[in-house]
């Protein structure tokens, strides 16, 4: 558990944090939580030149709402600051449900939703809870500033769509079409071991109608997996159960999973369409009551 | 507490006050660990002390061609790149196995398995000599690997071990026991057979504290010192007398504080062996500290057993015999640490707490491209596979008769007025009350309430289901005649030494890895001799400064050198008597021992104290006594310790996921009088908690192409606080016949009879699918998989990646 040598810089402002990855290029390694990239170091999976920690830059580590049920997240806000939030539940019900099943207490002390989107695990949480929200990630550089939507900013396994000289220093969910509901499901074998499979579901209702739905899917594909076609779906009904069942058999359908000692593909692909299915009968559930 | 209601005025001490036996006394161990100031292997520092890393192999089977050191050996701080070539010029290219068979220390010809040792660097720093490591340069020619013992039968099966002359196959041992005619007689007579295959994963011990060790050869005085992680410093010294060929007089093992071995920690490993040579090519200290991949995919393994098992039955529910095949897959060398007789260690323990008459088991092993060992992991030399076979021959033998469980098991147990109680496979059970602790368990869960649950719930589709384990298992090895390893008979020892204050230091040849040693084996001193606990120090782990004993596996500790430790106290008791007689001018006769206290027959008032003794052997000894006041024992016990358990637990599975959750669990421990009840209870909520990771969670396997998944904790799960479930304990007490205060071991009941109760449980759910088996660990795809198809998943290697 032996690092290869690298070089650690602290930078104190967002331009100093800017210049080193300016000058190191793709030598250099945002350090933030660092639950996934200092496991990599001592693997030596990952072996950056250098390191830049942003731990000590000002105003990153905010989680606010913003105007017609949006939210910001900084890059330094904490899964636990999430988990512990007075502003999530009720406003953003999906994220609320997640916040609790990231990895294990230790690591959302540390670990940052940014970082865990920017690290592009395929198992990650909050990818999916972002992509089904519709969220974006902002990135800084000292070219200026730009906004990529999370669908576009998870490229692939372990890759995203920063430049070598960008930070993202922000995550943003844009404003709700009407009242939100939804959850966020996770089957995994103890607390902080990855995903077998993990479902995010973002409905926005007016109503009992749903007007705006997002479905994304967790470590069942080599990347966060957006169930459009499923959500679409949902758009337009209210819940009712036979296109809850089409909505769950949809977002199976695109899951891309494999068999490894998690489980079977055709086992992860069930799991997706019974979570699917569990979220949206849940949410159906109250207002089927009071009608 | 009692001398309150005796007539006399006794002045005993009050044992539980003064830490005696049946004292939940804090651990003393703890001050220093929960303060950050433990003592381990890391921590050793030495000047000029050099740092060794270990080179790997990736692949499971390959011919090594070529292996170039030269830009190894050009990063700046390196001092030294050894090859098992430079080793085979030492004769230590490879070395010998506690059972008999040879291991490599660094490859030469071939690699065996993914993980294994190639080549070591030395150098000023960790970090450097990581660096190095990464420097080397080996060609390999890929062989095809076997990665299961079906592979390793099949014809044409390439040769693991063609090292070894006369080896022609991938066999490593076959070994029966048991009466063959006359269970095949049994079987011909049997109203109903009851069959069952399966396969007990491959787990590992997994300590929090890695293996690892610092050599420190002096060539001044030719004395060799080793820090190193062990929970046998004796059984190491001399290995490494044989081994290295250094005599054992100049050789000093000291084993610090252990972070944890559950059996890992018992056998010496190619890291000790080359740590020792580059200190002695070095001329310096070396570390080496192995990291959690290494320990993962090296170090001794536990279990990866395959049952192909009958059970003949008469309708009524009586076992008439039982027998089976196990084929253990022991990876590229045989290294199972056990006694040298056993091949498959106590396997044929199992069955020994039901009355069964006859029974017959063979073995066999194989060589595999997998990582070598098969340690006992937490259990008395296989006896874990040896429960989880015999309980889960049971529930499915219930069944099979259309037999309530627990009555089964009724109809089956032992009875109190059996023992001593000759078991079908040779072993003399010594005492228990296997029905009591049966029916303490059932009322404690509520037996017959929870089977009306059970069904109400099954009318609305919800899966409960209730599973038993009750066994008992042999622990403390020896006695001498049938244990030993290597040769050196499986006794322990213990000396004591009272100091003229009638204060003592206990030095103690087992080694605690967090057993609470030093609190327990105090309290055996405090009851035999009323010395308070506190009063007492216990050593061990210093083979300069510690008598010879075998270590701490196999709940042997109590049993043998708890043991050893009662006898030591009980000779300086006997000494003590002899100076009380003269401090108390009467005749030894005339003088009665009461807890802390000599006194004058018929003038209970006159007395002297055991601290009034210890001075007076220092200071006012009676002419032509020897002064002082010490002594010890060696103790060779004469049967095995006999324990039993009752485990009981409810789930409910979810039919959608396969998702099981524990309701609760039920534990009914007897292992005989209790020390330190708050450590046995310790004991068995960590056994439960393994148990339950083996049954959940936990395994490692093999893909096709022989690499290791489970070789960090992020495959490898280990259990937290958050999805373990909570344990209800009960005891019930039956003290050994034959151990000196009437203990048995406990340490590893719970992990072994732990998960056949939780298994048993999920298959008791499923029953109206019609699963006979699930194999361990109990994954909700499997679970799934199972209830939906109706199919069991038993016995297939669990290799599956794409």
């Amino acid at each position: 558990m032996y690092p290869s040598r690298f070089r650690y810089e602290a930078p104190r402002t967002l331009d100093e944090a800017l210049a080193l990855l300016a000058e190191h290029g793709d030598e250099a390694k945002i350090l933030a939580g660092g639950q996934s990239l200092v496991p990599m170091m001592k693997l030596r999976f990952a072996a950056p030149g250098v390191l830049v920690d942003i731990n000590g830059l000002e105003g990153l580590g905010h989680h606010e709402e913003t105007p017609g049920g949006g939210m910001r997240v900084g890059a330094l806000c904490r899964h636990v600051d999430l988990e512990h939030s007075t502003v999530l539940p009720g406003a953003q019900p999906t994220m609320a449900a997640a916040a609790p099943l990231v990895a294990d207490p230790i690591v959302r002390t540390r670990g940052t939703l940014v970082g865990s989107l920017c690290h592009a695990d395929p198992q990650g949480d909050w990818a999916s809870v972002m992509l089904a929200l519709g969220g974006s990630v902002v990135a800084t550089s000292a070219r200026g500033r730009r906004t990529i939507p999370v669908g576009e900013f998870v490229v692939g396994t372990f890759q995203n769509a920063l430049e070598y000289d960008e930070i993202a220093v922000e995550a943003v969910v844009p404003a709700a079409q009407g009242a939100r509901s939804g959850s966020y499901l996770k089957l995994e074998r103890r607390v902080g071991d990855f995903a077998t499979a993990g479902v995010a579901v973002a409905l926005e209702s007016v109503g009992e109608e749903v007007v705006r739905a997002g479905i994304a899917l967790t470590g069942v594909g080599p990347a966060t997996i957006a169930a459009t076609e499923a959500a679409q779906t949902l758009v337009g009904s209210r819940l009712d159960p036979d296109v809850v069942d089409r909505a769950a058999d949809l977002a199976a359908a695109v899951a891309r999973p494999r068999t490894d000692h998690r489980g079977t593909a055709d086992y992860k692909r069930h799991v997706v369409a019974t979570f699917v299915r569990r979220i949206l009968t849940a949410e159906r559930a109250p207002a089927g009551a009071a009608a | 507490m009692t001398a309150t209601a005796e007539p006399a005025a006794s002045q005993a001490l009050d044992e539980v006050k003064i830490g005696g036996l049946g004292s939940s006394r804090p651990r003393v161990e703890d001050a220093r660990f929960i303060r950050g100031r433990g003592n381990y292997v890391e921590d050793v520092t030495l000047p000029g002390m050099l740092h060794m890393e270990i080179l790997r192999s990736p692949l499971a089977h390959a011919r090594i061609k070529s292996i170039d050191t030269s830009a190894a050996w050009a990063v700046p701080g390196v001092k030294l790149v050894l090859t098992g070539e430079m080793a085979a010029q030492r004769n230590l290219a490879w070395m010998p196995t506690l059972s008999y068979d040879t291991q490599a220390v660094l490859a030469t010809d071939k690699v065996r398995f993914q993980g294994q040792e190639v080549a070591c660097v030395v150098a000023e720093d960790p970090y450097i000599a990581k660096d190095a490591c990464d420097a080397i340069v080996v060609e390999y020619e890929p062989l095809p690997p076997i990665v299961n013992p079906e592979q390793a039968l099949a014809p044409g099966a390439p040769l693991i071990r063609d090292d070894k002359a006369g080896q022609a196959d991938n066999v490593a041992y076959s070994w029966e026991v048991g009466d063959k005619a006359g269970t095949d007689a049994a079987f011909a007579r049997a109203d109903v057979v009851s069959t069952l295959r399966l396969h007990y994963p491959r787990s590992h011990p997994s300590p929090i504290e890695n293996c690892g060790a610092v050599a420190d050869f002096n060539n001044a005085t030719g004395k060799l010192t080793v820090y190193l992680t062990s929970q046998a410093p004796h059984i190491v010294r001399a290995a490494v007398a044989l081994i290295a060929e250094l005599p054992e007089h100049m050789i000093r093992i000291i084993s610090p504080d252990v972070g944890g071995g559950f059996g890992n920690k018992v056998p010496v490993y190619p890291g000790y062996v080359c740590a020792i040579l580059c200190s002695i090519l070095t001329a310096k200290p070396v570390k080496w500290i192995e990291d959690n991949t290494g320990n993962l995919s090296s170090t001794g393994f536990g279990r990866d057993m395959y049952l192909d098992s009958e059970m003949a039955l008469t309708r009524d529910g009586k076992i008439l015999a039982v027998r089976y095949h196990a084929t253990t897959d022991q990876g590229a060398f045989y290294a199972d640490a056990q006694p040298t007789k056993f091949k498959i260690g106590l396997v044929h323990s199992s069955f020994a707490c039901y009355d069964v008459p006859v029974g017959h088991i063979t073995a066999q092993g194989m060589y595999t491209n997998k990582a070598p060992g098969g340690v006992a992991y937490r259990c008395s030399f296989r006896v874990t596979e040896a429960m989880f076979f015999q309980e889960r021959m049971m529930q499915a033998a219930a069944d099979d008769i259309g037999m309530d469980q627990a009555e089964f098991r009724r109809r089956n147990l032992v009875r109190d007025d059996q023992f001593p109680y000759r078991t079908p496979f040779g072993f003399l059970t010594d005492s228990g009350q296997y029905l009591t602790c049966l029916q303490v368990g059932l009322d404690a869960i509520g037996y017959d309430d929870f089977l009306v649950e059970q069904a109400e719930a099954r009318k609305q589709g919800r899966l409960l289901g209730i599973g038993i384990s009750t066994m008992t298992e042999p622990l403390g090895a020896g006695n001498s005649r049938e244990y030993d390893i290597l040769g050196i008979k499986m006794f322990d020892s213990a000396e004591l030494r009272v100091h003229p204050t009638g204060k003592a230091v206990l030095k103690i040849g087992a080694q605690t890895q967090g057993q609470g040693h030093e609190t327990t084996f105090a309290q055996i001193v405090t009851h035999e001799l009323g010395i308070p606990a506190l009063d007492i120090v216990v050593e061990h782990g210093d083979t300069d400064h510690t008598p010879f004993g075998m270590g701490t596996y196999a709940s042997r500790s109590t049993p043998v050198a708890g043991a050893a430790t009662a006898m030591v106290a009980r000779k300086i008791r006997a000494k003590a008597r002899k100076l009380a007689a003269h401090l108390l001018e009467v005749l030894e006769e005339d003088v009665e021992w009461e807890l802390g206290r000599f006194f004058v027959r018929g003038a209970e008032s006159r007395g002297v104290t055991i601290q009034e003794c210890a001075m007076a052997a220092y200071s006012n000894m009676p002419d032509g006594m020897e002064p002082g006041l010490e002594n010890n024992a060696y103790y060779d016990p004469p049967n095995l310790t006999w324990p039993f358990a009752c485990y009981i637990a409810t789930v409910e599975v979810d039919p959608e996921t396969g998702v099981w959750d524990v309701l609760r669990f039920v534990a009914v421990d007897d292992c005989g009088v209790r020390i330190n009840p708050m450590i046995v209870e310790g004991q068995i909520m960590g056994g439960l908690t393994e148990a339950y990771a083996m049954s959940n969670m936990q395994f490692q396997t093999y893909d096709t192409d022989g690499n290791l998944v489970g070789a960090n904790y992020m495959d490898y799960l280990l259990p937290t606080a958050w999805e373990t479930p909570g344990f209800e304990l009960h005891e019930v007490v039956t003290p050994s016949p034959h151990h000196p205060i009437g203990a048995k071991g406990v340490g590893e009941c719970a992990a072994v009879g732990g998960p056949a109760a939780y298994v048993n449980a999920v298959m008791n759910a499923l029953r109206p699918t019609g699963v006979r088996n699930i194999d361990m660990p109990l994954l909700p795809d499997r679970v799934w998989h199972a209830a939906h198809t109706g199919d069991d998943v038993s016995g297939a290697p669990p290799f599956r990646t794409e």
